[in-house]
């Protein structure tokens, strides 16, 4: 029977440790609403989103309410908006009403994000993809909980170079559509490579053509408990600090994993994933960097920061693999800067680099994350960042992203407040030197020699 | 069987018990298990109780508890025991 220091404990890590589950994201096939009529395609697309999603809301806050435990995010994910508006979308603009009625049905369920605004372009572009892509810009500007993601490369394809190009100077236009809010329209944007059908996180989420109609994925945290977990064994052996870290993995992924059965049954939508995270926020306490500080790292960006995160990222997975009887999406450690004060932190105090967070992505999930560069950034310098960190993901057959945020109107030494979940960031010295002429080429980047196995 | 566990957490007072207990007895909620200590002057209690029979949504026992705990200078949640069973059991 359960006893009164486990009870005690799992409520400390409530209330004192920020231990939540992030999100509950209920992923919806969106390939019937394909349609040759706009109008048609973008009702059906508001009717299936509100009809299955509308007590997701509900619900979850049901299941916290009687855990005694936060469930942070109510969210949706959506087949990717380039196959469903393929048939009825003649023009960029035409994709902006789809975005707009996503926007409406994201309301209208009261979810705070619904991801899905994307296009799988991971060899080539049909027309249908290059039109969404170019229709970002201006469905970041008039829409509010919107997240967008394209896929640019794969271990199995190789990197499409003709779409870094593309989403350089797309990031720089959505910046510059958003630029009365900060640029924020680019902290819902992300670049990704080898990116998972089943992940719950935004901005990167969507749901895949592998996935059935619908399904419900589950993204756990907890950063805080582990922090506080490793205070107490301070200074103690490897061996010692891996076990806890497992251990504590393993009770926090139990309760997303319980969160998702539940959330599962009285939804009547199966269950699909756990995604083992450890993703922070901007609330004091709730920081990645802070936990490799703990590890025994001065700041977050200091020399050992990539092997304390390979190790972190590591035994976060082998402690929450046995918790959850399905993993999936990103699962591992998440380092984005403006949604960690400990990060935050190291940047303003100059321990923490781009090229450092380049590295730190090798070893974890999942790339150059919420990171302010400035606003005067090349496009093609911004596409030489998403060329790098997409071949350390087709080359180490992991999952890497960009989500930057060339901010229009401020340089290196000025702070970006993007609010809320999002948090603030410096914004960052870039390398200065050019690498146009590299990205100018045409075409793709082929297939690494190990990804072929047949 | 539909087990929650009660915990109240706070300085110690007279009638703690007997107000939480009066409350579970008024809406049918058998008590399976209490333990109670103290812990440097605080009163720690933990009861594990059926609550097949409850009428109530689960919320509303969640609420009027935390409403008793509020009048009482304690702190009372409730909580499905499934999450403590998964959470602390392989």
């Amino acid at each position: 029977m359960i006893n009164m220091n486990e009870v005690l404990e799992t409520n400390r890590m409530v209330e004192e440790e920020t231990l939540d589950v992030r999100t509950i994201t209920m992923g919806i096939n969106l390939l019937e609403c394909a349609d040759r009529d706009l109008d048609v395609c973008c009702k059906k697309i508001y009717d299936k989103i509100t009809s299955l999603a509308r007590d997701l809301v509900a619900v979850g806050e049901d299941i916290s309410r009687e855990i005694g435990i936060p469930i942070v995010n109510k969210r949706v994910s959506i087949t990717p908006i380039s196959l469903v508006g393929g048939a009825c979308c003649h023009t960029p603009a035409d994709f902006v009403r789809i975005a707009q009625t996503l926007d409406a049905a994201a309301k209208e369920v009261g979810i705070n994000f619904l991801g899905g605004y994307s296009a799988v372009v991971s060899k080539g572009m049909t027309r249908a993809d290059e039109l969404l892509i170019r229709s970002i810009p201006e469905a970041m500007r008039v829409t509010e909980r919107i997240c967008s993601s394209v896929n640019v490369g794969s271990t199995k394809t190789g990197i499409n170079m003709d779409a870094v190009r593309l989403m350089g100077e797309t990031i720089k236009a959505t910046a510059e559509a958003t630029r009365d809010n900060d640029s924020l329209g680019c902290g819902k944007l992300v670049v990704l490579c080898n990116a998972p059908d089943d992940n719950p996180f935004m901005a990167g989420a969507f749901h895949g053509v592998s996935e059935a109609d619908a399904i419900i994925n589950v993204g756990v945290s907890g950063p805080g408990v582990v922090h506080h977990v490793l205070k107490s064994i301070h200074g103690e052996s490897f061996e010692v600090l891996c076990e806890t870290i497992k251990k504590t993995a393993f009770k926090i992924t139990r309760v997303g994993q319980y969160v998702a059965q539940e959330a599962s049954r009285r939804l009547g939508i199966p269950f699909g994933i756990i995604d083992l995270s450890l993703a922070p926020t901007p609330a004091v306490g709730d920081s990645v960097a802070d936990i490799l500080c703990e590890i025994g790292l001065e700041r977050a960006g200091a020399p050992g920061t990539t092997a304390a995160l390979a190790l972190l990222n590591d035994q976060v997975k082998k402690g929450g693999v046995m918790a959850s009887s399905y993993v999936g999406g990103l699962s591992g450690a998440f380092i984005p800067v403006s949604e960690d004060q400990g990060m935050i932190d190291a940047v303003e105090c100059g321990a923490l680099t781009l090229e450092k967070l380049e590295a730190m992505t090798c070893v974890c999930s999942v790339g150059l994350d919420m990171i302010a560069i400035p606003g005067d950034t090349p496009a093609t310098t911004i596409s030489g960042i998403i060329a790098d960190e997409a071949a350390i993901g087709m080359v180490n057959q992991k999952t890497t992203a960009v989500r930057i945020i060339p901010v229009i109107g401020k340089t290196v030494g000025d702070t970006v407040e993007f609010g809320g979940l999002l948090g603030y960031a410096p914004v960052m010295p870039v390398n200065p030197y050019s690498c146009e002429a590299f990205i100018n080429r045409k075409g793709r980047i082929p297939a690494p020699i190990h990804s072929f196995k047949n | 069987m539909e087990k929650t566990i009660i915990s109240v957490v706070g300085k110690d007072t007279t009638g703690i018990i007997a107000r939480v207990c009066t409350y579970l007895a008024d809406n049918k909620i058998n008590i399976l298990d209490i333990s109670q200590t103290i812990v440097q002057g605080y009163f720690t209690m933990m009861m594990i109780v059926d609550t097949t029979n409850l009428a109530k949504p689960f919320a509303e026992m969640a609420s009027d508890l935390e409403s008793e705990g509020d009048a009482l200078g304690v702190q009372i949640k409730c909580q499905r025991e499934e999450i403590f069973e998964k959470m602390h059991r392989i």
